[in-house]
C-alpha cells in the first residue's frame, strides 16, 4: 500500500453538510455535537449567574424582581446541572476519547448513542420550552422541593419532564460505555492496562445506570401529583414530603459523583503526560473510583440533616460521608506524587489539573464541615453550602473540563491555540473563580442562606466581592473561548502528539481519521503510563 | 457567654474541622509548587518512574481515616444534645407560612417575633400551614426544617439576653428572603411581665386584626401594588375576570365571592395570577372571621 504519501482523510473531511453531522454514527462527531451543545448551555447558565450575582451587588432590588430571581436561579441550576455538567464531560471527552484510548474504532452501541444525542437534544426543548407559555420557567430551585413545586402554576410540569427526559440520555451513554469497556478493549489490553480517564467512566457509568432510574419515577411522580392530583407528597392531600427528599437524594448524591469522577479521570490523564513519568498509585487511583462509585450511594441522607431525620439515622449518614473523603484524598495524593521527580513541562493544561486539584481541596475540605452533624446543622442550606458546590462542580469539573478542552484540542482539530493567551485567560479565569466563591463560605458561616432575593446590611461588603469576581471570571470565560475559537479558525497545525502522551490516542494522526488509526495501536509495556525515556526504579 | 448552649459544640466542630482542613490545603498546595519548579523540565531533564510505595500510601490512607473519625466523633457529640430536650423545657408553638413566623405561648398568646426568657430550655414545636419552611438561628447555631404535616421540634436554652435574628432557611417562593424575624431573650421576670401584658388592639378593626395573624398581607397589598395575590385596595365591588375551569368569566368581588375565595381560593382565580399557592381557609376560620375580614375590606378603597 502506497496511501502513506498521500495526506490523511480525517473524520471531519469525510463527509459534509449538516445531516451528515445530525445522522453521524461516528462516536467522534457525536462527541462534538455534544460540545458545541453543552457549551451552548454552559454560557447561558453562566450568563444567568452573571445576573443573578448583579442582583446580589446591594441589598434590595437591582435589576429584577424576586419572582424574576427565583426562577433564574431555577433555571441556572437546572441547565447547570442537567444540560452542562452531568453530559459534559462522558458525553463530550468520554464520546470522543474513550474508543480511541481503548484502541478500538467506536462505541459498542453507535446508534444508541445517537439516539442518547437526541434525547438530549429533545429534553433541552422541553427545557426550554418552559421559557415560552404560562406563568413561565420553574421558580422551585433545580432540586424541585415538594410540596413546593405541587403548588407553585409556574411550568414545572414541563420542566420535570424535560430532566426525565435528559435521564434516558443519560443512561443510555453509561450503558454504552460499559459494554464498549467490557467488550471493546484493544487485544492486549486488561482491565489493569487501561487509561485512568477509562476507569473513571466506567465507575461513572454504573452509578448513571444504576441511580438515574430512581430520579426518573421521582420526577413522574411529582407529575402525577401535579396533573392528576395523587397524593404523594403533599400532605394537604395524604402525601409525605420528605420521602421525596429521600428519593431526590438516592439519585442526586451519586449524581454529584457522575460529575466528579469523570474529571478526576481528566486530572490523571493530564499530570502524567506533562510529568512525563508514571502515575503514582495506577490501581489506588483505578479503584478508588470504584470505590467512591459504591459508598456514594450510601450517603444522601447527609442532605437531609435538619428535615426532623432521627438522630441514629442522622450519625450513620454522617460516618458514611466521612468514608468517601478516604478515597478522595487518596487520589489527592496520588496526583501530588506523580509530579515527584516528573520532568515537568508548565503548560495550560496541566494548569488547569493543578488548578483542579486546589479547587477541589476547598470543595472537598469544607464537604467535610457538612458531614459532620454538628457543624452542619449551622451551615446547612446557606452561603457555605453555594459555596462548597461550586468549588466541587466549577471550581473541580469545571476546571477538569477546561483543561480537557486544552489538552485535546490538538488531537481533536489538528490545530493549536495561542498558549501565551491560553495562560493569560486561565490566570484570570482562576482568580475571578477564588474571589466569585470564596467569600460564599464565609457569608454561610455567618449565617446568610441560600437563594435568598435579598440579604441583610452586614452581609454587604462579602456580596460585592463575590459580584466583582463574577466579572473578573467572565473575563477570563471569554478570554478562553475567544481564544480556542482563533485557534480552531486559523491556529497553526499540530502535530500527532505535541505533548508527548502515551495512551494510544496519541498514536493516531490529528485530527483521527474516520476509523480512528490506520493501523493497530502498540500498547505500552508496562502499563499505561509507563514513560519509556524515564528513568526506572526497579531492575528488570 | 455563648448566645445559647449549642454554640460551644457546634463552633468547635467547625473550627476544628477548618484547621485541620486549612492545614492541609496549605501543605498540600505548597508541596505541589514546590515540585512544579523543582522537577520542571529544565530542572529535572530526565524523569523518573516510581509507580507506588506501600508503606507511604498506607500511611496516608491510615492518617485521613483517623483524622475524618475525630471530625466524625466532634459532629456527634456536638450535635446529640440537640435531639435530648430537657424534660422541664418550656413550649412554645412556631409556625411558618409564606412569609411570616408566629409564635403560640402557653397561656394561648400569639406573637409575630418569638420572646424567650434567658437561661431556660425551650421547645419549639414547629408546624407549617403550606410550603417547607426551615427555622433558624444563626446566633444559637441551630437550625430545623419545618415540615406541613409532620411534628419536628428544636430546642434551645438561650444563654445571652438580647436580640438576634430568625431567618427562613428552605426556600418557601417568592419572597423567601423576607421571611425573617427576631428572637428577644429576656431576664425572667420581665419575661413574665411581657407575657401577661396585651398587645393594644383596641382601635384596630377585628378584621385586621385577623388578616395580620393569617398573613394576608405577605401576597395582597392594600396599596394597589400587585404581588402575589391581586391588592385589597378597592377590591370590595370590583369587576374581575377570573378563571374558572381553566375558562374565563366575569365576576364582581361581592361579599360571596370573597367569602368563598377565602374558603377555596383555587376555585376561581383573578386572570394572570397563579393558582395553587394559598392556602384553603376555611379550615382554620369560621364564617365569623370571614365576614369580620370582608368588613374590614370593605373599608379599603
Amino acid at each position: 500500500m502506497t496511501v502513506a504519501a498521500l495526506p490523511q482523510t480525517n473524520f471531519f473531511q469525510i463527509k459534509k453538510g449538516i445531516f451528515s453531522w445530525l445522522f453521524t454514527l461516528d462516536h467522534k462527531r457525536i462527541g462534538l455535537m455534544y460540545l458545541y451543545s453543552v457549551g451552548l448551555f454552559f454560557l447561558v447558565a453562566a450568563g444567568l449567574g452573571v445576573a443573578m450575582r448583579l442582583e446580589l451587588l446591594n441589598p434590595g432590588r437591582d435589576i429584577m424582581s424576586p419572582q424574576t430571581y427565583n426562577q433564574v436561579f431555577t433555571l441556572h441550576g437546572v441547565i447547570m446541572i442537567f444540560l452542562f455538567i452531568i453530559p459534559s464531560i462522558p458525553a463530550v471527552f468520554g464520546n470522543f476519547f474513550l474508543p480511541l484510548m481503548l484502541g478500538t474504532d467506536d462505541v459498542a452501541f453507535p446508534k444508541i448513542n445517537l439516539l442518547s444525542y437526541w434525547l438530549y437534544v429533545l429534553g433541552a426543548l422541553f427545557a426550554l420550552s418552559t421559557l415560552m407559555y404560562g406563568s413561565g420557567p420553574a421558580d422551585t430551585g433545580w432540586t424541585f422541593y415538594a410540596p413546593y413545586s405541587v403548588k407553585t402554576g409556574t411550568n414545572v410540569t414541563m420542566a420535570v419532564l424535560a430532566a426525565f427526559i435528559l435521564g434516558f440520555s443519560s443512561i443510555l451513554t453509561g450503558l454504552n460505555f460499559i459494554v464498549t469497556i467490557h467488550r471493546l478493549r484493544t487485544p492486549g489490553m486488561g482491565f489493569n492496562q487501561m487509561p485512568l480517564f477509562a476507569w473513571s467512566l466506567y465507575a461513572t457509568s454504573w452509578i448513571q445506570l444504576l441511580a438515574t432510574p430512581v430520579i426518573g419515577i421521582t420526577l413522574l411522580m411529582i407529575v402525577a401529583e401535579r396533573v392528576f392530583g395523587i397524593g404523594l407528597f403533599d400532605p394537604a392531600i395524604g402525601g409525605d414530603p420528605i420521602l421525596y427528599q429521600h428519593l431526590f437524594w438516592i439519585y442526586s448524591h451519586p449524581a454529584v459523583y457522575i460529575m466528579a469522577l469523570p474529571a478526576m479521570g481528566i486530572v490523571s490523564e493530564i499530570i502524567p503526560t506533562f510529568a512525563q513519568r508514571t502515575i503514582f498509585g495506577y490501581k489506588a487511583i483505578a479503584y478508588s473510583s470504584m470505590a467512591i462509585a459504591f459508598v456514594g450511594y450510601f450517603v444522601w441522607g447527609h442532605h437531609m440533616f435538619t428535615s426532623g431525620m432521627s438522630g441514629p439515622a442522622a450519625i450513620i449518614f454522617s460516618i458514611l460521608t466521612f468514608f468517601v473523603a478516604i478515597p478522595t484524598a487518596i487520589k489527592v495524593f496520588n496526583w501530588v506524587a506523580t509530579l515527584y521527580k516528573g520532568s515537568i513541562n508548565i503548560q495550560v493544561p496541566l494548569l488547569f489539573a493543578l488548578a483542579f486539584i486546589f479547587n477541589f481541596m476547598i470543595g472537598g475540605l469544607t464537604g467535610l464541615v457538612l458531614g459532620a452533624v454538628a457543624a452542619d446543622i449551622h451551615v446547612h442550606d446557606t452561603y457555605f453550602v453555594v459555596g462548597h458546590f461550586h468549588y466541587v462542580m466549577f471550581g473541580g469539573a469545571g476546571f477538569a473540563f477546561f483543561g480537557a478542552l486544552h489538552y485535546w484540542f490538538p488531537k481533536i482539530w489538528g490545530r493549536m491555540y495561542n498558549m501565551r493567551m491560553a495562560n493569560i485567560a486561565f490566570t484570570i479565569l482562576f482568580i475571578g473563580f477564588n474571589m466569585l466563591y470564596f467569600p460564599m463560605l464565609i457569608l454561610g458561616l455567618e449565617g446568610m442562606p441560600r437563594r435568598y432575593y435579598d440579604y441583610l446590611p452586614e452581609f454587604h461588603t462579602l456580596n460585592v466581592v463575590s459580584t466583582v469576581g463574577s466579572w473578573v471570571l467572565a473575563t477570563g470565560l471569554l478570554l478562553m473561548i475567544g481564544n480556542l475559537i482563533a485557534g480552531y479558525l486559523k491556529g497553526k497545525a499540530a502535530s500527532a502528539n505535541p505533548w508527548n502522551g502515551i495512551t494510544l490516542e496519541w498514536q493516531t494522526s490529528s485530527p483521527p481519521p474516520l476509523h480512528n488509526f490506520d493501523k493497530m495501536p502498540e500498547l505500552t509495556k508496562g502499563g499505561p503510563y509507563n514513560f519509556p525515556n524515564a528513568k526506572s526504579t526497579h531492575k528488570k | 457567654m455563648n448566645a445559647s448552649n449549642f454554640v460551644e459544640g457546634v463552633d468547635f466542630t467547625l473550627y476544628l474541622i477548618l484547621g485541620i482542613s486549612i492545614f492541609f490545603l496549605v501543605g498540600i498546595t505548597v508541596v505541589m509548587v514546590y515540585f512544579l519548579f523543582r522537577y520542571r523540565k529544565k530542572k529535572n531533564p530526565v524523569a523518573t518512574n516510581i509507580s507506588h510505595n506501600n508503606t507511604l500510601e498506607v500511611v496516608w490512607t491510615v492518617i485521613p481515616t483517623i483524622l475524618v473519625l475525630i471530625m466524625f466523633w466532634y459532629g456527634w457529640t456536638g450535635y446529640t444534645p440537640m435531639r435530648n430536650v430537657p424534660d422541664d423545657a418550656m413550649e412554645i408553638n412556631a409556625t411558618g407560612q409564606m412569609w411570616k413566623w408566629s409564635f403560640e405561648y402557653p397561656d394561648g398568646k400569639i406573637t409575630d417575633s418569638l420572646v424567650v426568657p434567658v437561661n431556660k430550655p425551650v421547645k419549639l414545636n414547629l408546624f407549617s400551614k403550606d410550603v417547607l419552611h426551615s427555622l433558624y438561628i444563626p446566633a444559637f447555631r441551630i437550625k430545623e426544617d419545618v415540615v406541613p404535616g409532620g411534628d419536628n421540634w428544636m430546642w434551645f436554652t438561650a444563654q445571652k439576653e438580647g436580640t438576634f435574628d430568625i431567618l427562613c432557611a428552605e426556600y418557601c417562593g417568592q419572597l423567601h428572603s423576607y421571611m425573617l424575624t427576631t428572637i428577644t431573650v429576656m431576664e425572667e421576670g420581665e419575661y413574665n411581665t411581657w407575657l401577661k401584658s396585651k398587645p393594644d388592639t383596641s382601635n384596630e378593626h377585628p378584621g385586621l386584626t385577623l388578616m395580620k395573624q393569617n398573613a394576608c398581607f405577605s401576597c395582597h397589598t392594600r396599596d394597589g401594588t400587585r404581588l402575589v395575590g391581586p391588592s385589597f385596595k378597592g377590591l370590595f365591588g370590583r369587576q374581575e375576570t377570573v378563571i374558572v375551569n381553566g375558562e374565563e368569566k366575569n365576576i364582581t368581588a361581592d361579599r360571596d365571592y370573597i367569602m368563598e375565595s377565602i374558603k377555596n381560593p383555587n376555585a376561581s382565580v383573578v386572570k394572570s395570577y397563579q393558582s395553587g399557592l394559598m392556602i384553603q381557609y376555611g379550615n382554620v376560620l369560621n364564617d365569623e372571621q370571614i365576614n369580620s375580614i370582608i368588613d374590614y375590606l370593605e373599608t379599603i378603597k
